[in-house]
């Protein structure tokens, strides 16, 4: 019996175990791979591997600091029999049962290891799902590819069709017999760009293809020129092809499953989900630990930190987690006599929206906010900031001015600037601090994180935000107390990309109000669905036939994924009842909506384009590229500009994306209101902000791809840093050099490593985006969605 | 938005240009009667630095286009004037001169200017001619995309005709090997299409696939039994391929159009600039 068994040897576990060899606890460390920490065997080739955050100190008897990926592996390889680690490879754990004191950990390979305590650190990535056929354990069969190049001449078969079975083997094509193994008939998995290039090489004959196959079986061969044969079931009939490798690429199993089986719970169905944990790392099953990327923390530096601290809370040690001297430096100046504990636990206490949060996740939580004690009247925020950070108080009072007759005081305990983390928009309102103020002000990932996971917390922020907004969309000078009831008969919508909010002819018995997302607006005409209009989130929609009393002029269907208030007739009159001047003001905006619906309607064209352009997804955009196909002649100064002022890789690619009539939209990031590529990036480099609310990656990024993969637009990319090269009057006059913008010049600096690229909106630039600027005819432009309006009715 | 270089900043440099013009007819009207008028006068003098600062700063264009880091104005700006400035250079430079031309190497220098004053106009009308023509053309796909359906046609083509007898297979397959797309810079202008075909072991022009199609039609006449139904399968399947071709080739050709009056601008800008410098050297050395 060990007491302690640790699960997966990436750097928590392998921290973990370090640990325990030092303090001489009898241990083992059971890794499923044939070698340490399998994740980071995974990288890319002389990757140069991150030490973020870099303020966080690692405590751990392992080394590791920033640097290449073979140094910190050969490292930690050094590390752990320096210290005594008793590892055992290819151990893949399959089950757990028992319990604290008597755990048995069941294994694939049938054996069984009995431990009193279990610390779980087998990380996000899963194992790669097996062929699941005789002889899928030979040589020949690998579930990875780390360098293309490395094989000549071979006849090798990808097993799979999704984009990194299809990125394999256009790669290994170059100087390999390719053969891919299809189950279906069709490429349906893989992203529009790679399924060209495999149709593309399949009719080339480059690559040969079995549709409607899937392999029944691995031969090993004696002697000949091959050393195995793969059998294939396919449509027509058994197959038998001689090859020398076959790789096969069917995906991962996500670890939650296995995680759940053995008892750890998750608190929602989220996928993003992370099971709920003690400030010392335990699960809900006493003396299984988590640690590491599976327990939230996507860093290699957090997870060995967290490997060191769990051995010594199981061994009962009193230790402080290491980013305890980073909290304390925050909370430094306060004016409390406790420790950085007592702090956090104050605030839970004070701060009610926290007070369901588990003691882990605020002091999380807290290491990515700032708490700040601005003087009296200092602006905490603008109006139409692009900001989008939520605060709380914890001391004090906050003045919140909606607009210049509305001013709100907002008292310690209670929080502000959620309506813009909600809805992705500007700030609504401008907030000064009040006498002797202290303000938290959260990040608006981690405070989505936390709504995610924590239930309570939703329904708080909801809850306020429908008074809030009753207030400042409809009756400004009515108290907070006497909306509370028209706010308690507010319901909350959830609407999909395209699903109808109401039909037109439908009786108008309801106002939306979009919290967020996007909805467009259309009327039948000839049995055909024509747009008139595109309404962005925080403006009211369906007042007009309230006002009026009458059946639905428009149909309205939200853009992207929406959400809206809804306030029903009887709600409604009571709110015009109470708030003088409500009725007028409603009624000028119908006016100006009906002005610019005659404008639309007379033409089907523009209706067209508007359709097309939230097709494209652009309803969910703040800011997009596009380009106007009549006046283009394809000089590519857009691209060469934006490569220019950009370490060389361009951010937009001109060509592709697709063309509606003449206005082309290429691909280049349109800074979502909600961007996808935001959600998961472990080091939390891609921020949004500055004047224009562009999204941009910061320096901080460690090249992990996430990002890459979640953006549903293709406008991220990986790419080495390279310096712009040549000058102009070298080019112009003797021909020397490469044309300026054009071409890829060295890499710079050795440790460089491909990090993730995408548009910034050129924030660094002091004239703004440069590809709109470098174009010589005008006809690349950047818009915001209110914008479309007047563009397709410019476009004749 | 949708703001050309034509219409930017509401035609601000259209005006500025009139407003040089007019300012310089007027005065060059109101000269001082007895003297001719001619670039040594005072009035020359200030026509001719007008124009060669001018100049100077037209040729300046090349290098603002592509200091992708300036912070001040946008492109479009810049060309808008270039081409509006740029235009006024005919009535200021001719003013200058006095309309005393002769052979020398201060006409010389005036003729470059024009040459290039012209080829700049061809410039804007192409410009606003030929993207629309060409996305019209393409309707709104990009050559890349056409190019791909080619290849997609070309091997459907190739597997179809693998069916057909050896005749048809080798005449069909000839023609797809032998087509040529693009060629030097005179092919590219006047569409030159110089596709061949193998028939009976010979050689023969394909223009626009003409040869071909007319060779499978009349072959299509004598195909009997399950030949017909594939054979007219090819049949059509090439007449989608020579459409494509001719969408190719027309675009090649406009693309060509759109920028070729750019190879006579730019190097003769700078043959002008060494004209004007002998030509500003030279009066200072004569007088
Ligand atoms: C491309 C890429 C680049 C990155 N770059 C950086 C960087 O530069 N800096 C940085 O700080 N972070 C980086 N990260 C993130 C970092 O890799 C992870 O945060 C870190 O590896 C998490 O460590 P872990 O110990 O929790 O899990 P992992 O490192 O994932 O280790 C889990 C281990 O458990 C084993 N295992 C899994 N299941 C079982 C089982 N059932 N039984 C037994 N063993 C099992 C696995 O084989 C593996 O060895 C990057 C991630 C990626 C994908
Ligand atoms: C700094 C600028 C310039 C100066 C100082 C200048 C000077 C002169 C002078 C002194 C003359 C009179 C010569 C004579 O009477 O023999 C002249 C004539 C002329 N200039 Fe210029 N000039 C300038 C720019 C230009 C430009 C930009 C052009 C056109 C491209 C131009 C084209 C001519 C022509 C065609 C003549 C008439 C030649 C002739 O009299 O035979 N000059 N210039
Ligand atoms: C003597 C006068 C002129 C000179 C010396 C001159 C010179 C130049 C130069 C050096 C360029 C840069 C080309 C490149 O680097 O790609 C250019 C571009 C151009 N010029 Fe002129 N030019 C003159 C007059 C004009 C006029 C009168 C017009 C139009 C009416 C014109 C229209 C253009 C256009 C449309 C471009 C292309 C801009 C682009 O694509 O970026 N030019 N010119
Ligand atoms: S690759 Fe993307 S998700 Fe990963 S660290 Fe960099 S910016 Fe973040
Ligand atoms: S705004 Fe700047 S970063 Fe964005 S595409 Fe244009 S040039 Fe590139």
């Amino acid at each position: 019996m060990f007491e302690i068994a640790v699960i997966g040897a990436g750097p928590g576990g392998l921290s973990a175990a370090a640990r325990c060899a030092e303090l001489d606890v009898d241990h083992v460390l059971l890794e499923s791979s044939p070698k340490i920490a399998n994740t980071i065997q995974k990288y890319q080739k002389g990757k140069h591997v991150m030490a973020e955050p870099g303020i966080l100190p690692l405590r751990s008897p392992i080394e590791f600091d920033a640097g290449k990926r073979e140094t910190i592996l050969g490292n930690w390889e050094t590390g752990i029999k320096t210290v005594g680690v008793n590892i055992q490879y290819g151990a893949e754990v399959k089950a757990i049962s028992g319990s604290q004191g008597n755990f048995v950990i069941s294994l694939m390979n049938g054996e069984e290891v009995l431990a009193r305590h279990v610390i779980l650190g087998i990380g996000l990535q899963g194992n790669p799902r097996q062929m699941g056929v005789p002889g899928e354990q030979s040589e020949v069969v690998q579930y990875t590819l780390d360098d293309p190049g490395e094989y000549k001449d071979e006849s090798i078969a990808i097993i799979g069709a999704g984009d990194a079975a299809i990125e394999n083997a256009i790669a290994l094509a170059a100087n390999n017999k390719v053969y891919i193994v299809n189950r279906k008939d069709e490429f349906a998995r893989a992203k529009e760009g790679n399924l060209n290039l495999i149709m593309a090489a399949i009719d080339a004959g480059t690559i040969e293809c079995y549709y409607d196959s899937s392999p029944a079986g691995v031969e090993e061969l004696e002697g000949g020129d091959f050393p195995a044969n793969l059998q294939l079931k396919t449509a027509t009939g058994d197959a038998i092809v001689p090859l020398h490798r076959i790789i096969a690429r069917l995906g991962a199993i996500p670890p939650r499953k296995l995680v759940e089986s053995f008892g750890i719970e998750f608190p929602s169905e989220d996928q993003n989900a992370i099971p709920a944990l003690t400030s010392q790392y335990e699960s809900n099953v006493t003396g299984i630990y988590v640690i590491g990327a599976l327990g939230g923390y996507p860093l290699i530096k957090q997870a060995m930190n967290q490997g060191y601290e769990v051995v010594e809370y199981i061994l009962g040690h009193d230790v402080k987690p290491a980013d305890n001297d980073l909290l304390a430096a925050k909370f430094n100046g306060l004016p409390y006599e406790v420790e950085v504990d007592g702090v956090l636990a104050l605030m839970q206490e004070r701060i009610p929206v926290f007070a369901d949060v588990n003691a882990l996740q605020f002091r999380e939580l807290m290491l990515d906010s700032n708490v700040s004690m601005p003087a009296k009247g200092d602006v905490i925020f603008k109006q139409h900031d692009y900001t989008n950070t939520f605060f709380t108080i914890l001391e004090g009072t906050v003045e919140i001015e909606v607009n210049p007759t509305l001013r709100i005081t907002a008292n310690a305990g209670s929080f502000f600037g959620e309506m813009s983390l909600m809805s992705g928009r500007r700030r609504s309102a401008s907030v000064y601090a009040g006498p002797q103020c202290i303000v938290i002000e959260t990040p608006r990932r981690s405070m989505i994180k936390l709504i995610s996971s924590v239930a309570a917390v939703k329904r708080v922020l909801d809850e306020t935000f429908i008074v809030r907004t009753i207030q400042q969309k409809f009756a400004p000078d009515t108290p907070i107390e006497e909306l509370q009831p028209i706010a308690a008969r507010a319901k909350m919508h959830q609407f999909q990309p395209k699903e109808v909010i109401f039909k037109e002819g439908d009786e108008a018995d309801t106002l939306h109000f979009i919290r967020n997302g996007s909805v467009t607006v259309s009327i039948e005409i000839d049995g055909r669905d024509v747009v008139m209009s595109y309404v962005p989130a925080n403006t009211p929609i369906g007042e007009m036939a309230l006002l009026g009393n009458t059946t639905r002029s428009a149909t309205v269907k939200a853009a992207v994924k929406t959400e809206t208030i809804s306030l029903d007739k009887e709600s409604f009159s009571l709110l015009l009842e109470r708030s003088a001047g409500l009725k007028e003001r409603l009624q000028a905006m119908v006016k100006d909506r009906h002005e610019q619906n005659v404008a639309l309607q007379s033409n089907s064209e523009s209706s067209d384009l508007m359709s097309f352009l939230m097709g494209q997804g652009l309803g969910e955009a703040t800011d997009v590229l596009l380009i106007d196909e009549n006046i283009c002649v394809g000089c590519d100064l857009c691209e060469s500009a934006c490569a220019a002022t950009h370490d060389g890789t361009s951010r937009l690619n001109r060509k592709a994306g697709p063309t509606f009539a003449h206005i082309h939209v290429p691909t280049s990031c349109r800074h979502c209101e909600d961007p996808s590529c935001m959600k998961d990036c472990p080091p939390d480099a891609i921020q949004r902000g500055g004047l224009g609310g562009e999204v941009f990656i910061g320096d901080n990024c460690i090249g992990c791809g996430n990002c890459e993969r979640n953006c549903p637009y293709g406008v991220i990319q990986m790419a080495y840093k390279t310096e712009a090269p040549s000058s102009y009057w070298s080019w112009m006059l003797f021909g020397l050099g490469q044309k300026p913008g054009r071409g890829k010049a060295a890499v710079v600096g050795e440790s460089s490593f491909k990090q993730a690229v995408k548009c910034d909106m050129c924030k660094d630039q002091s004239g703004g985006p440069s590809c709109v600027r470098a174009c010589p005819t005008g006809a690349a432009m950047r818009l915001s969605p209110e914008d479309f309006v007047d563009l397709v009715n410019v476009v004749r | 938005m949708h703001i050309s270089f034509l219409n930017h900043a509401n035609g601000r440099y259209f005006w500025v240009a009139i407003a040089l013009v007019g300012a310089s007819i007027v005065a060059y009207l109101l000269q001082e009667p007895h003297q001719t008028p001619n670039g040594g006068t005072w009035l020359g003098y200030t026509l001719g630095t007008m124009g060669a600062l001018l100049i100077l700063w037209l040729i300046y264009l090349g290098r603002r286009k592509r200091n992708f880091a300036a912070g001040w104005g946008t492109v479009r700006g810049w060309v808008s004037a270039h081409v509006y400035l740029g235009t006024s250079l005919l009535v200021v430079a001719t003013l200058h001169t006095g309309f005393q031309f002769g052979i020398n190497v201060h006409t010389l220098a005036y003729v470059l200017m024009c040459v290039v004053i012209v080829s700049g106009l061809f410039g804007v009308w192409a410009y606003r001619t030929y993207p629309e023509a060409r996305n019209e053309l393409k309707r709104s796909q990009t050559l890349d995309d056409i190019f791909l359906q080619l290849e997609d046609i070309d091997g459907q083509l190739k597997r179809d005709v693998n069916a057909l007898a050896a005749d048809i297979r080798g005449v069909v397959s000839s023609a797809i090997d032998r087509t040529e797309i693009g060629g030097g810079m005179y092919a590219q202008l006047a569409g030159v299409d110089s596709s061949k075909v193998m028939i009976d072991g010979n050689v023969y022009p394909n223009t626009d696939q003409v040869r071909v199609v007319a060779w499978l039609v009349e072959r299509l006449s004598l195909a009997e039994g399950s030949e017909t139904g594939k054979l007219s399968a090819v049949v059509r399947s090439y007449g989608a391929r020579q459409k494509l071709l001719q969408v190719i080739r027309t675009d090649i050709r406009f693309q060509a159009l759109q920028e070729a009056w750019l190879y006579l601008h730019v190097p003769l800008s700078i043959a002008l600039l060494a004209a004007l410098l002998t030509h500003i050297v030279s009066v200072f050395i004569y007088w």
